[in-house]
């Protein structure tokens, strides 16, 4: 198994467990064990991760990517305390960031069920011609990408959000714009959109949103 | 009892015994508590050792503070008892005694007494530079001795000699002797009862253009007896014996081998998971930091396991025995092994799975040393947690693992060789010579590689008589090919059924082959510096040597000479040691003395790296007057054309470190130690063949000690320079070596492919053809299905690096034993039992 092979699901589903820091270790890059040289892969999932945490208000400085060789266990020793350290520095997860910690749960979840959706767009959108951490850092560094990233996965997660939300149980969307902490007009747009997909219903009764 | 066996060749692998310094005064060994040998001080860094690997000073059983190595004990001296050889390990020993004692202590000082510092094996340069740039680490230049216990505190008083400071003493709590290698004790015997000769120094007698041919035809040498030698020369010598005997003995290969049967494999998938958990202690490894009884009486308590106990070593055969009587009896049906890496010991246990009926695949590995005691050693309470989270974790991901199969894959039995150098040629003959077709590729018109630009060895070998020999065996040998002016289009395939395009002479051809072997040789650096290029007096050793065979007079009739080493490399942009520019420098100067016995020559050195038997020409050659004089990089030599009394000369400015003065030394042919520099051709071969490089951009081989001819690709092995600079010796020793493991390749059948590869799962595949893209072995195509095209994986060409999982956004393909299932079971148990619970109260609060 190759450090490429590390999910962005996995990252997530670690948060959302409620851990405080991920750390993930790969090979040099440009010294792959396979031929693949999946390590840049997993580099740009960490920085996509990275955005994810960024974007529900978590300190992306929670997840970590090194890379060495497999003689480099000191390495690997002094990359683990450092970061032992930064995350006993941040604490529990959440507390530093001032959330609430069923809110982070509940974000997290809500952008678990993005990771199909990134994977799309990653393919598509997020790719970076050269292999090299430059050009990777440069890239996924750079406002174009942070622009798209936001046009994209902002109302994405919102949706995502929502539709959990309805789960539970209907919902008018004054309710789901004062739970979800967005403005009314958005929370609409939303809803007609995904009422025209065919993922909600508009119960006229009750004012109240429902799944399909 | 006495038993006559009947064989039809002999290996001897007799080892060597360390040096005992007891009988030289002045390293007071056994008179002093406080002085031991580099043996003794590695038993008190295992932790199987006197100490349990604390570090402890005999005398008083405190940690020392002070710690000193005396190097070259017992070597490079021509002293009565002593050994004139250099014993080529200790310098890196004890710089790794160095770097683990400051592991284990930060505040313990060490210094070390030496005189050159022979960092010439591969990546040795920047392992000497690490143990260098610790705090509290001190390299002094100087013969050293013992003085005198101080008798109250039994602390120990070096005596040493720096050309700043002249003599010092210094007082030590601990001194180390790093002793040299002795040939094995028993070697006077060994050789009249097996026939064999020895050389001067106690070794086994062999000749240079096969060190591992004994001077009894039929008996072979391996490791050290060859003479002082690493681990890296001492496998490959091991596996190079085996191809020679081989060689004679093929016909008679697999006749006393046994097939194991294994008892048929029970069907347990519609079982729920019963799991038998077993702590290793490893000797103290583990269980000197980790609270074994405490941690099996955890894992009892948790999900599906059905029985868990302790060993002192799970590996041990008895214990391995154990594990598959207890699963038998206790009926589980899987079993995690928590103790090492699974690096090493996975196909050992899953062995045992095997014996007891269980599918391999049921195994998992918690590794509680390398990631837990060893890293941990001062704070037990918390290893031990870490130890029990992650049991925890592997008993999670052990619950979902699945049987797998693996499958046999035919082999094709001729072996490809690219290089056709004196490595390629010797591996291509000894492959030959046990019925193997090979394919040998050769970039040039002619065979022969650098050696056709060498002419003898610091042994004595005749290069040019010895390379024509060679050669002619290899066009002589009906089972080898030759590609002339080759080079490599395409390599297709995997372990056992390779394809390879090859352009040779105009013509494209395509060749099919199990094993490949890559032995591309080495260029020689084109320096840049002093002169070269710019005077037709400075030559690089090697056109210098080139020249002396010649017979060129105005070489030959130089009065003066300056040789000028490290030329290119062990700098910032070659961070390595050529690891042969000693010796050559030292040959071309007893070449040349041999031919004008007057004529001046000096050789400019950072350290003297003449290691072996290759000291003794060393010493030689200074003898005979040859100087050599030291140089730091920081004051290197500089070299000005001048005009001196009418004639043209080199003027070498150099500081002399002992005199303290700068000398002048006017030059009538200059020589550089050009470095030896990875072949041009690398890149591109690596890139086919799909293998890795070193920092250094020689070949990578899949372990530095104990895999040194093979790739971490399979089926594609290597030898001579394009793994690193050697001598001919030693690229014949390696070659041999690689010869061997295709050999245990080509003689199989089959080859097992393992049974952790990608499978698609036809219903969930959208066929985005996202993991098409991201798998880098060509294994994932489309397929026509009634459901429309759909991925498919072919399982013979997936490595299982499982990039394609992380791509699939329906998560329709997965790498069998790495599933979404198995893995996240494993993330979401590194949380507590109590974690868990207090989530689960906080959800049940919110409703």
């Amino acid at each position: 198994m190759c450090s490429g092979r590390v999910d962005l699901d996995f990252i997530l589903r670690a948060f959302s467990n409620g851990q405080d820091g991920v750390f993930i270790g790969g090979c040099n890059l440009g010294e792959c064990n396979y031929v693949t040289h999946g390590n840049f892969d997993a580099l740009a999932n960490t920085y996509l991760a990275k955005k994810v945490l960024e974007h529900i208000g978590l300190n992306p400085e929670r997840l970590r990517i090194q890379f060495m060789s497999g003689a480099d266990g000191n390495l690997l020793a002094e990359y683990t305390d450092d970061f032992s350290k930064k995350i006993k520095e941040l604490g529990p997860l959440g507390k530093s960031e001032g959330l609430d910690k069923n809110q982070v749960k509940f974000n997290l979840e809500a952008a678990r069920k993005l990771v199909p959706y990134m994977r799309l767009v990653e393919r598509e959108r997020l790719r970076v011609p050269v292999k090299s951490k430059q050009a990777y850092t440069e890239f996924f560094e750079s406002q174009d990408v942070d622009r798209l990233f936001n046009d994209i996965f902002s109302d994405k997660l919102a949706i995502s959000q929502i539709m959990m939300l309805l789960e539970k149980k209907s919902l008018s969307t004054s309710d789901i714009a004062e739970k979800l902490g967005l403005n009314s007009s958005d929370v609409s747009r939303h809803m007609i959109n995904s009422s025209r997909q065919g993922f909600v219903r508009y119960d006229t009764a009750s004012n109240c949103y429902a799944l399909a | 009892m006495k038993t006559d066996i009947i064989v039809g060749a002999i290996i001897l692998s007799s080892g060597i015994t360390p040096f005992d310094p007891s009988a030289r005064e002045e390293y007071g060994y056994t008179k002093y508590q406080n002085v031991v040998t580099s043996m003794d001080y590695e038993r008190l860094l295992s932790s199987t050792g006197p100490y349990e690997g604390e570090v402890l000073r005999i005398s008083n059983k405190k940690h020392p503070k002070k710690i000193a190595w005396i190097q070259c004990v017992g070597s490079r001296r021509v002293t009565e008892g002593d050994n004139s050889y250099c014993s080529g390990v200790c310098c890196t020993y004890t710089q790794k005694q160095v770097i683990l004692t400051k592991h284990h202590y930060e505040d313990v000082e060490c210094t070390i007494f030496h005189n050159d510092i022979r960092s010439f094996g591969k990546d040795f340069e920047r392992f000497f530079q690490r143990a260098e740039q610790l705090p509290g680490v001190e390299f002094i230049r100087s013969y050293a001795s013992i003085e005198k216990e101080i008798p109250e505190t039994q602390n120990v008083v070096v005596r040493y000699a720096t050309a700043d400071d002249g003599v010092k003493s210094k007082e030590f709590d601990m001194v180390v002797l790093s002793v040299g290698l002795n040939p094995p004790k028993a070697y006077k015997e060994i050789s009249e009862k097996f026939g064999i000769e020895l050389n001067a120094h106690g070794f086994a007698k062999s000749d240079s253009s096969n060190p591992i041919q004994t001077s009894r035809p039929g008996i072979f040498v391996s490791g050290a007896f060859q003479g002082p030698t690493d681990i890296p020369e001492s496998v490959f010598t091991a596996s190079g014996a085996g191809s020679q005997i081989g060689e004679l003995l093929d016909y008679r290969r697999g006749k006393l081998a046994k097939e194991r049967i294994y008892p048929e494999e029970r069907d347990v998938s519609a079982e729920a998971p019963k799991i038998g958990v077993f702590v290793c202690h490893c000797g103290a490894n583990i269980s000197s930091v980790v609270n074994v009884p405490a941690t099996v009486e955890y894992v009892s308590t948790l999900p599906n396991v059905v029985y868990a106990k302790e060993q002192i070593f799970s590996c041990a055969t008895n214990s391995a025995r154990e594990i598959t009587d207890l699963a038998i009896e206790k009926g589980f049906n899987r079993v995690v092994i928590a103790a090492c890496s699974p690096r090493t010991l996975e196909p050992l246990f899953r062995d045992t799975l095997r014996e007891a009926g269980l599918n391999q695949y049921y195994l998992d590995m918690a590794n509680i040393r390398e990631q837990c005691s060893w890293v941990h050693a001062k704070q037990k309470d918390e290893a031990t947690q870490k130890a029990q989270d992650i049991i925890r974790m592997s008993v999670a991901r052990a619950s979902q693992l699945e049987p797998l199969q693996e499958f046999d894959l035919p082999v094709d039995k001729a072996a490809l060789v690219v290089g056709g150098g004196i490595g390629g040629m010797t591996c291509a003959l000894s492959i030959a010579n046990q019925g193997h077709e090979v394919y040998l590729i050769e970039k040039n018109k002619d065979l022969g590689g650098m050696a056709r630009r060498l002419h003898t060895t610091l042994e004595g070998l005749d290069v040019q008589t010895y390379l024509d020999d060679v050669i002619h065996q290899v066009y002589q040998h009906p089972l080898i090919h030759v590609s002339h002016e080759a080079t490599i289009k395409k390599v297709a395939g995997y372990l056992g059924n390779f394809t390879t395009t090859v352009e040779t002479e105009g013509r494209v051809k395509e060749i099919k082959h199990g094993a490949s072997v890559l032995a591309i040789g080495a260029d020689e650096y084109k320096p840049t510096e002093y002169l070269y290029e710019e005077s037709d007096q400075v030559f690089t050793h090697l056109e210098l040597e080139e020249e002396i065979a010649k017979g060129n007079e105005t070489v030959l009739n130089a009065e003066s000479l300056v040789m000028i080493q490290c030329v290119g490399c062990r700098n910032e942009d070659r961070n390595y040691c050529s690891r042969v520019c000693c010796s050559h420098a030292v040959k071309n100067a007893l070449a040349l003395k041999e031919k004008t016995p007057e004529m001046r020559i000096y050789v400019l050195f950072r350290d003297m790296r003449t290691y072996g038997f290759r000291e003794d020409a060393y010493r030689e050659a200074s003898e005979q007057g040859v100087q050599f004089i030291r140089y730091t990089p920081e004051d290197a030599p500089q070299v000005e054309a001048v005009k001196e009394g009418g004639k043209d000369v080199l003027r070498v400015l150099v500081p002399d470190l002992i005199l303290g003065q700068r000398l002048e030394l006017d030059a009538d042919i200059l020589s550089l130690a050009a470095a030896v520099i990875p072949a041009e051709s690398t890149h591109e071969i690596a890139r086919h063949f799909k293998v890795t490089l070193s920092p250094d951009e020689f070949f990578k081989e899949a372990h530095v000690k104990l895999k040194p001819v093979e790739f971490a690709t399979d089926g594609v092995f290597l030898c001579g320079t394009a793994h690193y600079p050697k001598h001919i010796p030693e690229t014949i020793n390696q070659a041999y070596g690689a010869a061997g493991r295709v050999l245990t390749l080509l003689s199989h059948d089959t080859v097992i492919a393992s049974g952790s590869v990608c499978i698609v799962n036809e219903y969930d595949c959208v066929s985005c053809g996202a993991c098409i893209t991201a798998c880098s072995y060509g294994a994932i195509e489309f397929k026509d299905t009634p459901k429309g095209k759909k991925a498919w994986v072919n399982p013979v060409l997936c490595k299982g690096d499982g990039v394609c999982n992380a791509k699939c956004p329906t998560n329709a393909i997965a790498l069998k034993h790495f599933t979404n299932e198995e893995l996240g079971s494993q993330i979401d148990a590194a949380i507590t039992h109590e974690d868990i619970i207090g989530q689960m109260n906080a959800v049940f609060e919110e409703a």
